[in-house]
């Protein structure tokens, strides 16, 4: 029923600040959208327009095929969960539930019927006739949902709704989020900067930087194939390596190392990307020579930080493996990530060369070393 | 709330020790003195005082015209009170639209309280001025013959009026940052709840104003009943007689005027036991329906 398609949307502050540029979403009925990105991005100016409370500059939105530019925040069906809750805080929990069916003209009995049912799901029952500063964070953030809620809307839009609560309460809010979303199919468009959240929550993410969209794809598209090195060191924890590399004939130096790894990709600069967490220890043979600075125990997992070929990295083991002395470093082939020096974008390397890998790349390396002059 | 520690005891007391002593020396040494001489009737020449018992109480209520300045102070106060509360509120209603943000604004807007109230009384006297006020000039094209201080009807518009636009600045200021003290989230979830901004200020932003408008309603109040002398001076003063007063113009009148020392302070603590009533009354059932934040 309400698909939201956000069509060539830009925000221009007076003062001509462009907090949005040129934004594209084809939102799907019933999509978990999540909108991730640093502080200044542009995420909440872009929620905030599709909500009605910043008007459009340019571009359209549409909810359920309806053009909104121009429609009020209260018509276009959509319910919102602010950051800070923004309950009305001289009504009780039951009022505040109320309230918006109420100036819709909801018949009593079914405003009644609302009320408790989400209460129900919220478990909220005991505190419908608090006011909302007699509850904790947690129970808060609930009527905050339960407003939206209740009101059936086509859209929930939620701007950071889990950031003023402490770590543990966000983990379990969001998982029911999450099932509340699932059960209802309700359209969500959720706006954070935890990228854990991100991850967790979104059908598909929309990864922003500087109000443009680096990269939309399902969470593990985005971790598996970051379309650019933003979005390589945002998304993910710890955030992905990134290290400036050579290619030569399909081997790769990093620094002025052989790394044992190679490439079909044509010779000159990249930055090679590495997941801390596919990168292997190996004792003997070729790879990457690693030392260790220091070790970061997280407890179910152990951080390397040290240098390679002179630039720093972080490599996550196992805690209870045994540290060999002469570290060595491998990945297999399919995890390495290359983007432009320039652009930051990914590059995709060819298939394989034939030769077998490693001749080649050794070869190629021991060659590149002597005409660099390393 | 943060709490500070005293290393002296007294040290407390001492910094208490200015607004205490203003308090007691302009507050209640003159009501004491007041209660004690409405028991007793002052020679006029200075020459001593009878006891009279409850005298003084008795012909204040029932003689003269007393009753009918009561009800005249009554009016007065209700509709200076209501008209500028509404008027201030109206306005700032309209500059916080205006003004969310832009705080050089709200300092211009603000600058007026300072000018205006000094100011206000003279101002208003020579808008009403018989002759050269450009007020009576004006209603005049209209067929309303004004003549302040000798019609009672126009004379009391003309004090109601300058009272009220005495008044509107204070009360524009205090709606106004009331006003900006609303969460801009409760306001914005506001107004996805509810299509109609009416409907909006009176269900969401007048409750979050109560506060602020159950104080102003209390110092208009008092600023209707014993603030408007100025006011009710400027205007009645060398006037004809039969000009609307209020009853604290009315206690000048009669002590300073005329002599009537006893008479007056029965009058004046008569007032003072009023507004005792009036603010019992308005903390026990107004302020249950306010909603402090
Ligand atoms: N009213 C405004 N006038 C001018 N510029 C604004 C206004 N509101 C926001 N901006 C600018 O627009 C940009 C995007 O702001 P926005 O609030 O959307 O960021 P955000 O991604 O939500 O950040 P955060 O994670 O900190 O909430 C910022 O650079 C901000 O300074
Ligand atoms: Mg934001």
């Amino acid at each position: 029923m309400a698909r939201i398609e956000i069509a060539r949307v830009s925000k221009i502050y007076t003062g001509g600040v462009r907090a949005v540029s040129d934004v594209d979403i084809d939102i799907a009925d019933g999509e978990f959208i999540v909108l991730v990105g640093p502080s200044g991005c542009g995420k909440s100016t872009l929620l905030r327009m599709v909500a009605g409370l910043e008007t459009i500059s340019e571009g359209s939105v549409s909810i359920g095929g309806r053009r909104i530019n121009d429609v009020e925040p209260a018509e276009r069906d959509i319910a919102m969960v602010f950051q800070n809750y923004a309950l009305y805080p001289h009504m009780s929990v039951y009022k505040n539930l109320a309230y918006g069916l109420k100036n819709r003209g909801t018949p009593k009995a079914e405003i009644d019927a609302r009320v408790a049912e989400a209460a129900r799901m919220l478990e909220l029952e005991p505190y419908l006739e608090r006011k909302p500063r007699a509850l904790s964070g947690g129970q808060r953030q609930r009527v905050a949902m339960g407003r939206a809620i209740v009101r059936k809307p086509a859209a929930f839009l939620f701007d950071e709704p889990l950031s003023n609560l402490d770590a543990k309460l966000r983990v379990s809010m969001r998982g029911e989020i999450k099932q509340l979303q699932k059960r209802l199919g309700t359209t969500s468009i959720y706006v954070t900067h935890d990228q854990l959240e991100a991850m967790t929550l979104a059908d598909r993410l929309v990864v922003l930087n500087g109000g443009r969209i680096e990269q939309i794809g399902a969470p593990l598209e985005v971790y598996h194939r970051p379309a650019s090195t933003f979005v390589a060191s945002f998304i993910g924890s710890p955030a992905m390596n990134l290290l400036p590399a050579t290619v030569f004939n399909g081997g790769i130096l990093i620094g002025d190392q052989l790394s044992g790894l190679s490439a079909n990709l044509p010779n000159g600069h990249v930055t090679l990307g590495l997941r801390a967490e596919d990168l292997r220890l190996v004792t003997q043979g070729t790879g990457m020579p690693f030392t260790i600075s220091f070790i970061e125990d997280l407890g179910a997992q152990r951080l390397l930080h040290g240098l390679c070929g002179g630039h720093p990295l972080v490599v996550a083991v196992s805690p209870d493996l045994d540290l060999p002395a002469n570290i060595r470093l491998t990945i297999a082939a399919d995890r390495l990530h290359f983007f432009a020096v320039d652009t930051g974008k990914r590059i995709e390397p060819g298939p394989a060369p034939v030769q077998p890998a490693q001749n080649g790349t050794e070869t190629a390396a021991s060659e590149a070393g002597m005409t660099a002059g390393f | 709330m943060k709490r500070v520690q005293f290393n002296n005891r007294f040290l407390p007391y001492l910094f208490l020790l200015p607004q205490m002593a203003v308090i007691v020396i302009f507050f209640y040494w003159p009501s004491i003195q007041a209660i004690q001489s409405s028991f007793y009737i002052e020679d006029p020449f200075g020459f001593g005082s009878t006891f009279v018992g409850l005298r003084n109480y008795h012909d204040a209520l029932f003689g003269g015209d007393y009753l009918n300045i009561a009800v005249f102070t009554v009016w007065f106060t209700i509709v200076v009170t209501v008209l500028s509360l509404s008027i201030g509120l109206l306005l700032a209603v309209k500059a916080d639209a205006i003004l969310r943000g832009a705080s050089a604004y709200k300092t211009a807007l603000i600058a007026v309280y300072a000018v205006a109230p000094p100011a206000a009384g003279l101002i208003g006297s020579m808008f009403f001025d018989q002759h050269i006020g450009p007020f009576v000039k004006l209603v005049s094209y209209f067929g309303w013959d004004m003549k302040v201080g000798v019609n009672y009807y126009d004379t009391a518009f003309a004090m109601i009026f300058i009272s009220v636009w005495k008044q509107i600045p204070y009360n524009f200021i205090f709606c106004l940052s009331g006003l900006q003290g609303i969460p801009v989230s409760v306001r914005e979830a506001a107004t996805i709840d509810c299509r109609s901004g009416f409907r909006r200020f009176w269900t969401v932003i007048l409750p979050l104003l109560s506060p602020t408008a159950f104080f102003l309603l209390i110092i208009n109040m008092t600023y209707s009943l014993f603030d408007t002398f100025g006011i009710v001076d400027t205007v009645v003063k060398d006037k004809a007689a039969n000009n609307p007063v209020t009853l604290v113009y009315k206690i000048y009148l009669d002590g300073f005027r005329g002599n009537d020392l006893g008479g007056s302070s029965a009058q004046s603590v008569i007032l003072m036991i009023v507004v005792f009533v009036l603010t019992i009354f308005q903390f026990r059932f107004l302020e249950r329906r306010v909603h402090y934040g």
